[in-house]
Order: structure tokens, then sequence, then C-alpha cells
């Protein structure tokens, strides 16, 4: 029996031993794709701060109702504003690329499976962490991705935010530890300067709701999936015993 | 190997018990494959309900409109094609009443229709599916007392304004009424039932 | 026609079978008269247990083919397709991507069984060259899988492995090309690519299959004492030691499938990325021929090869890095089909060889998976170092076997099997 756990564990190993090499990321989060209306709060989000230049190629409005408990009427009276866009549709934008790609440069990417791509705490510490920049083309400039080409488009929110030296609970770069409080002194420390329309602790909220819709956008079936899961493995389980039992008594025969 | 101490009961009891259990696993396993052959939501978009505007149809004139890939007749009906497929004589019809399902409930009477003047039939004959052709006025067909209506040039059917079958003809039923209601006294949504609107 | 001393049913339908086909022989011949060693331990469930996924495997890809777009327009967004529109598609799509995976736990755990009781060894040279056939083509079939859904890794993974060909002196630029149809990987690539792995490569394999069983059945199961159960039989013909494959392992194997499935459903469910190493983060972005990602690592199942390839990082014989580490690749997979020749030891199992061959057999083992974990993660001077040194490890335990299993003393081998 040692031996088969030791093989077992052996087997295992490659998976365990090493970690997926997540990108560093100053704040994390975890999805609840069971709180309603977090979901229906950041898809309020995403379709009114977002969804003039990212797509949802994939994401259909109806599936996100469905899944969020929203009627189609409410639905396409507050969260559709094209007319080319019905419920049944997928959250496209109307903006052709090959237009966004002249206009902007580049065409803002597809949002669908960003969570998937990079992390959703990727995408929440993003969202947080713009700050007031004059030497770039937007005046703004990113913690996770420098020389970013997006605008703080939440800046009416958020408010303005900048880069002060003060005390902070996180070690980064150039950040020197206060022996006594046991916290850091830094010259990049985000701070809002300028107040938006949202109380810092109400803006963290709604970026954690908008990530929070867009973890779910990247695998909607992992709703099925945890309501499926359960099932399954209870009746394998309950199978696997009958199993084993019906081969301890076959195998009485041999020993 | 000899049977001395085998349980024979205990063992046909597990083996029932494991192949009862393996048998609803076989099952559970078989669900994902033959419904993901339903449709997928790209095909149930793509079916979703459709709007006509029939302010611009003159009396007596057919529309067509597509709905999940089939041709929708919309025809506004003349007080005279009313009269003549109210009137017409039941036992040349099939199905006079309408008793096979082939329409919403709330479709009733000889016409077929909510509205008596506004027609919504599938344009699909009941046969082997081929699409009838439009015969509205008595002369249209070589017929005695044709009452206006649809004939299929495929195998000779015929059916009545109201898409009711003849008899003695290859169809089996009347035409397919699809489920509709009236958004307005113009905008008709074919695929929505009328109570949910 | 038939042979007249073949079993056939007494009368009803199975003799009205039996007279047209060997029905109840073959049924006689591979369950219920197969005698099978009484022995088999833990590592004996991963046979059926390939057979299970090979299974899943087949059931599942014809489904995803209904629904799958071959093409480089459209591929990318079939697979999201299937995950989000088609009823139940993210289930097989899953049941599908985490099969390959659970393929090569299965059939790495099959062969390390193989190396430790000598099932390669005569007389079962050839189950273990159509086995390792068998595993040939399923690299290929996994590969050429991993290209059609079109992502980043499957795009940059595709053209790394293609790019293996040019290495091959005078026609390697031209093999390169012509396997991918193009100048660069594109739809071409992609098209003959599903071509093969939805139909050329499971017909191979499911072929192949068929021969490992129809020789294994020949010959007769190992076991882990590596005793010829059929020295010693009873007075009717039936060997003491073995016992019928049906019911003894159908049994055994069913609770096999049950504590598998289990493990499997839970992934399926709640890590079908597996971490990132079944599912590969770039490659929920479309391909894009014009960016690589920042760091291109195979699936987890290639990476011990990977890390071999990427070990060679030195001319000799005046060959050039770049082909020496394609042969070094190519070597590691091939010296294995010569293993029963390399193997001079006068016993089978690991159990009553000696220390020599035990130690070498841990140390490849472990060289294998550091050599899997060192193939996932960017190279650096150290690791490709490391990397050279289990390298080296592997192909001495396949090179110096032909000595170490003569040299050593091994343990007396009992006349019945143990446990």
């Amino acid at each position: 029996m040692k031996k088969q756990l030791f093989a077992l564990l052996f087997a295992l190993l490659p998976f365990s031993a090493f970690g997926a090499a997540a990108e560093d990321v100053p704040y994390s989060m975890t999805p609840d794709l069971n709180d309603q209306a977090s979901l229906q709060r950041g898809m309020q989000l995403y379709t009114n701060y977002c969804m003039g230049c990212h797509s949802l190629e994939h994401q259909r409005f109806a599936r996100a109702a469905e899944d969020f408990g929203m009627p189609q009427d409410l639905v396409e009276e507050h969260l559709i504003f094209s007319s080319d866009l019905a419920y049944n549709d997928q959250m496209h934008i109307a903006m052709n690329r090959d237009d966004a790609a002249n206009w902007f440069g580049a065409a803002a990417p597809d949002l669908t499976l960003q969570t998937r791509v990079r992390s959703a705490d990727w995408v929440y510490s993003y969202l947080l962490t713009f700050y007031r920049d004059p030497s770039r083309p937007n005046g703004v400039n990113n913690e996770v991705f420098d020389m970013v080409a997006m605008p703080n488009v939440l800046e009416p929110l958020q408010g303005v935010q900048e880069k002060v030296c003060a005390e902070t609970d996180r070690p980064g770069e150039g950040a020197e530890l206060d022996p006594l409080t046991g916290k850091y002194q830094s010259c990049d420390v985000l701070q809002v300067t300028r107040p938006g329309s949202m109380e810092p602790d109400e803006f963290e909220e709604a970026v954690y709701d908008l990530t929070n819709f867009l973890a779910y956008v990247g695998e909607p079936s992992k709703l099925q999936a945890q309501v499926l899961g359960p099932k399954v493995l209870l009746f394998i389980f309950i199978f696997g015993v009958l199993a084993y039992l019906l081969k301890r008594e076959y195998w009485r025969d041999i020993h | 190997m000899a049977d001395n101490g085998v349980n024979k009961g205990r063992r046909r009891l597990l083996l029932g018990a494991t192949t009862v259990v393996g048998a609803v696993g076989a099952v559970g396993v078989a669900v994902p494959f033959v419904a993901s052959w339903q449709p997928s939501a790209r095909a149930r978009a793509a079916g979703a309900p459709v709007t006509a505007d029939v302010s611009k149809l003159e009396t007596g004139q057919r529309m067509t409109v597509e709905w999940r890939g089939r041709p929708v007749w919309i025809v506004r009906r003349t007080d005279d094609m009313i009269e003549r497929t109210e009137n017409f004589d039941p036992d040349r019809l099939a199905d006079p009443d309408s008793n096979e399902p082939q329409q919403p409930q709330y479709v009733t009477g000889p016409l077929r229709s909510i509205r008596p003047d506004i027609s919504v039939l599938i344009g699909i004959c009941t046969h082997l599916g081929c699409s009838p052709l439009y015969r509205p006025e008595p002369d249209d067909v070589d017929m005695a007392a044709w009452p206006g209506g649809y004939f299929c040039p495929c195998h000779g059917s015929y059916f009545d304004l109201a898409g009711r079958v003849f008899r003695n003809v290859p169809a089996p039923t009347n035409l397919e009424v699809p489920p509709y209601r009236f958004e307005s006294d113009d905008v008709i949504v074919v695929g929505e039932d009328e109570e949910s609107a | 026609m038939g042979n007249p001393n073949k079993v056939k049913a007494e009368s009803g339908f199975m003799r009205w079978v039996d007279d047209r086909f060997p029905a109840t022989q073959m049924w006689q011949d591979h369950l219920s008269k197969y005698y099978a060693p009484r022995n088999f331990n833990f590592w004996y469930f991963f046979g059926s247990l390939a057979m299970l996924v090979l299974v899943n495997q087949i059931l599942t890809g014809i489904w995803l083919t209904m629904s799958y777009n071959p093409s480089a327009e459209g591929a990318f967004a079939s697979v999201e397709y299937i995950m989000r529109d088609v009823e139940w598609g993210w289930l097989i799509r899953y049941l599908h991507s985490t099969g390959a995976t659970a393929f090569f736990v299965v059939i790495y755990l099959h062969m390390f069984r193989g190396l430790l009781y000598g099932s390669y060894k005569a007389p079962r040279e050839l189950v273990w060259i159509f086995g390792m056939a068998i595993y040939l083509a399923l690299m290929a079939e996994a590969f050429m899988g991993y290209l059609l859904p079109w992502g980043q890794m499957s795009y940059w993974g595709a053209q790394v492995i293609i790019s293996l060909f040019s290495a091959i002196p005078v026609i390697g630029p031209d093999l390169t090309q012509w396997i991918r149809g193009d100048f660069l990987i594109s739809g071409i690539t992609l098209n003959r690519f599903f071509a093969l792995h939805v139909v050329a490569l499971p017909i191979v394999i499911l072929a192949l299959v068929v021969l490992h069983i129809i020789a294994l059945h020949e010959v007769g199961s190992n076991n882990p004492d590596g005793i010829d159960i059929k020295a010693k039989k009873d007075e009717t013909g039936k060997p003491l030691d073995g016992i019928p494959f049906h019911p003894y392992y159908t049994v055994k194997d069913i609770f096999g499938v049950a504590v598998f499935l289990f493990v499997f459903m839970a992934v399926v469910f709640y890590f079908p990325e597996g971490g990132g190493y079944f599912l590969e983060a770039p490659n929920f972005q479309p391909a894009n021929p014009m960016v690589t990602p920042d760091h291109i690592a195979p699936v987890w199942y290639f990476t011990p090869f990977y890390a071999i390839l990427r070990a060679i990082t030195f001319n000799l014989f005046g060959l050039d890095a770049k082909f020496l580490g394609v042969v070094f690749m190519g070597g590691a997979i091939a010296v294995l089909f010569v293993l029963p020749w390399l193997d001079r030891s006068p016993v089978r199992s690991m159990r009553y060889k000696g220390w020599m061959s035990k130690s070498m057999l841990v140390i490849f083992a472990i060289s294998f998976v550091i050599l899997g974990i060192l193939g996932a993660l960017p190279a650096t001077p150290l690791r490709t170092a490391v990397a050279q040194l289990c390298t080296a490890l592997y192909f001495a335990f396949f090179l110096l076997m032909p000595f170490y299993t003569r040299m050593e003393k091994t343990k007396p081998v009992p006349e019945r099997v143990t446990g």
C-alpha cells in the first residue's frame, strides 16, 4: 500500500512541483460567479465604460442575462445601446476594427478571454493602477502595463491618481523599511489627488465587480461545472464503492 | 477456485447493483452527447422571432418573411376572400375544424388566424416540404368552386386561404400556423406567442 | 469452412452466430479463458485505463468535429463556439483536452511498469515495439491536435516543432515547407493537420492497439515477478498461477476505472486548465504570426524531450548544435524501441535484478521528471547544465544497460508467483 501511495505521488509530482508562472501583480481578487448582483453591476460598468472600444465577441447578452438572473426587457433597456444589437447577439462593438486601427494606431483587443490570457488578478490590478504621467500621450501610465496606450476611462469614477511619497504596507522597488512602524517609505505610492465620483473603497468594489464580470465572461461554463461537478463525483464515488465490494467478493475465490 | 465459501447471493446482489449503477452512469454519459445535438445558442439566435411590418401590405396581397429558415406568408385577406373561406364546403376539406395541432391554441375558427383579415402561415407543404403557390382568386385554379388558396406544384396538394388542406390530396394536414402576435396594429412578431407579450 | 476445433455454443442464437463468426471462441481467447497471472498489482491498471481514455478521445473527438471549423479564419472562434454556444460543448471539449493529458499520464505509467518488471523482454519484444509505435503515433496525434484551437501557443508550438525538421542537412528547409504547405504555418497547414488528427492517425492508433493486444494475448501477460506462468500448469492445462481475465480482472479493472474517473472528472470540472499546463494561457489568444508569446513551452507531456533538444548547445563531430539537438531528441525516443535487446539480464523483474539496475532505473526516472520540469521553464545557463546532466543520465540508463545488466548479481527467481 505504501508503495502504491508513493507511486501515485510520484506520478503527480510534475504537476505540483512548479506552479504556473503567473505575472507578478500588486493586487489580487477571487472571482465569485455566484454573486449575481456583483456580476450585474460589472456588466453595467462594462457596457458603459469599456464597450465603446472593447468587444466581447463570444459573449451573448442573453447568456449573461440568464446567468445573472436579469429579465430580457431590462437588459434591452439598460445594457444594449446599439440599435444593431439584439438580445441574442454577442457583445460586438459598433466600431469597425480597421477604422479603430486607423484612429488609435491599434484596434482595442477583444476582452472575452482576457482573464484567461492574463489572469483576473492582472485585470484587477491593471484597472486600479492607472496614474498621472504627463510624459505619456494620454497623460496616464499604468503600474502593471507600462507605456499603456489606453486612457484611464474610469477616471471620472476614480479621480486622478498620482505617484506620491508616502508610507505603504507593500514592499516595492526603492522602498525603505521603517523598522519602528514596520511600514515602507516609498515614492511610488499611488494616491488619489483629485477625487472622482466614488470614494476609493467604492471604486475598488466597482473594479472588483467589473473584473468579476470579465472572469465570468472568460468561462461561463464554470457555473455549469460547479453545479454538475459534485453530483458526478458523488456518483462515481458510489460506483467505485460498489465496484470495490464486487471485486473483493470475486477475489475471495483466489486467496 | 471451487465454490466453497462463496456467498452466491451476495455476489449476485453486488453484481446487480454494480450493473445497474453502471448502466445509469452510461445513460448519464450519453446525455451530453445526445443533448449537444440540440440547436446551439447560435442557431437559436438565428431562429429568434422576426418582426414584420404589414402597414404597406395591400388587401389581397401576400408578403413573405423568413423565420427559422422557412418562408412565412402574411396575407391581408379581402372581405370577399374571408367570405369564400368561411363559407367553403367543409366536406371537401380533410380537417376543416383544425383538429390536428397545426396551429397555436389561440388561433381558432375556419380562418385560422388571430385577426380575420391577416393570415399568417408557414409556406411549406405538409406533404414533402415544397413551397406551394399563391392562387387567391376563383379562376386561378381549374377547379369547380375554387375558394382561393394555395396549390403545391410538386405533388398537387390544394389548400384554401386559411391553409386548410383539401380531401384526396397527398398532403396529410393543414399548413402550419407559426406562433405570432401583434405588437401593434401593423407590426407582427413571428415566433413569439401571444401570452408572452 | 470453419475450423472444427473452434469452440462453439451448444445451440440457440449464439450457435447460429458461432457457425458464421468465432464470437464464443474470441470471448474465451481474450477474456473468459485468457489466463492472466494472479499477482497483478497497482501498475497493471494502466493498460485498461489507456483503452478507456482512447475511447473517450475518439468519442469526444467525433463530437468536437461536428462543431469545429478547420480554417485559419474560423478555428479559434469555433472553439469558443463549442465552449459557449453548443449545448454541453464545454464538457465535451474539456473531456477531450483533459483526456489528452490523462492519456499521457496513463501511458507513461504503463511504460514505466514495463521497465519495472521487464515486460519488454523475450518473448514480448513485439508487444513492446507495437506499444512504442502507439506512443509515437500518440505524440504525433497530440502535437497535431494542439494546433487545431489555433491559439498563440498552438501556432508557435507548431512553428518550433516543424522547424526541427529544418535541422536535417540538405533537405531540411524544403522539407519544412512541404510539411507546412506554405511559407509559414497557415490555414493550409491547419487543414492537413486536421485531416491527420481526426482521420489518419486515429486509424493508425486503433490498428496498433489491436496488434499490441493480439501480440500480448499470444504470449500472455507478464507479472511483477517476471515469471512465466505457463511453465506450471495443472492437469487440465490451466496455468497454476493464472486466473481467467474475466471475471477477475474485469471486476478489478472496473474498480480501477472508477478511481481513475474520480480524479479525471475532478480535473475536468475544477482544473481543466491544469494550472496552465494542460491549456496554456497564451492559447486563449488567436494565432498571430507577427507576435511570439514571451515564453514558449510545449504541453507537459513533451517537455522531457524538449529539454533534451535544448540541452544540446554544443557542436560535436562537425555537426552543429541545432541538428544534434534533433538527433538527441529523436534518439531519446528511438532508443526505447531497441530496449528489448539492450537488457541482457537473466531475470525480467526489477524485484530480482541487482542494485545496479535498480539504481539506474531510479536515476532514469528522476532524470526524466527533471527534464520534464526543465522543458516547461525558460532556459537559463544553470538549467541548461542540469538538463545536459539529465540527458546524459537518460542515455546512460539505456546505453550502459547491456553492461550493468550482465555484470550485476541477480537474486534467484521463485518458481511460483509471490503476493
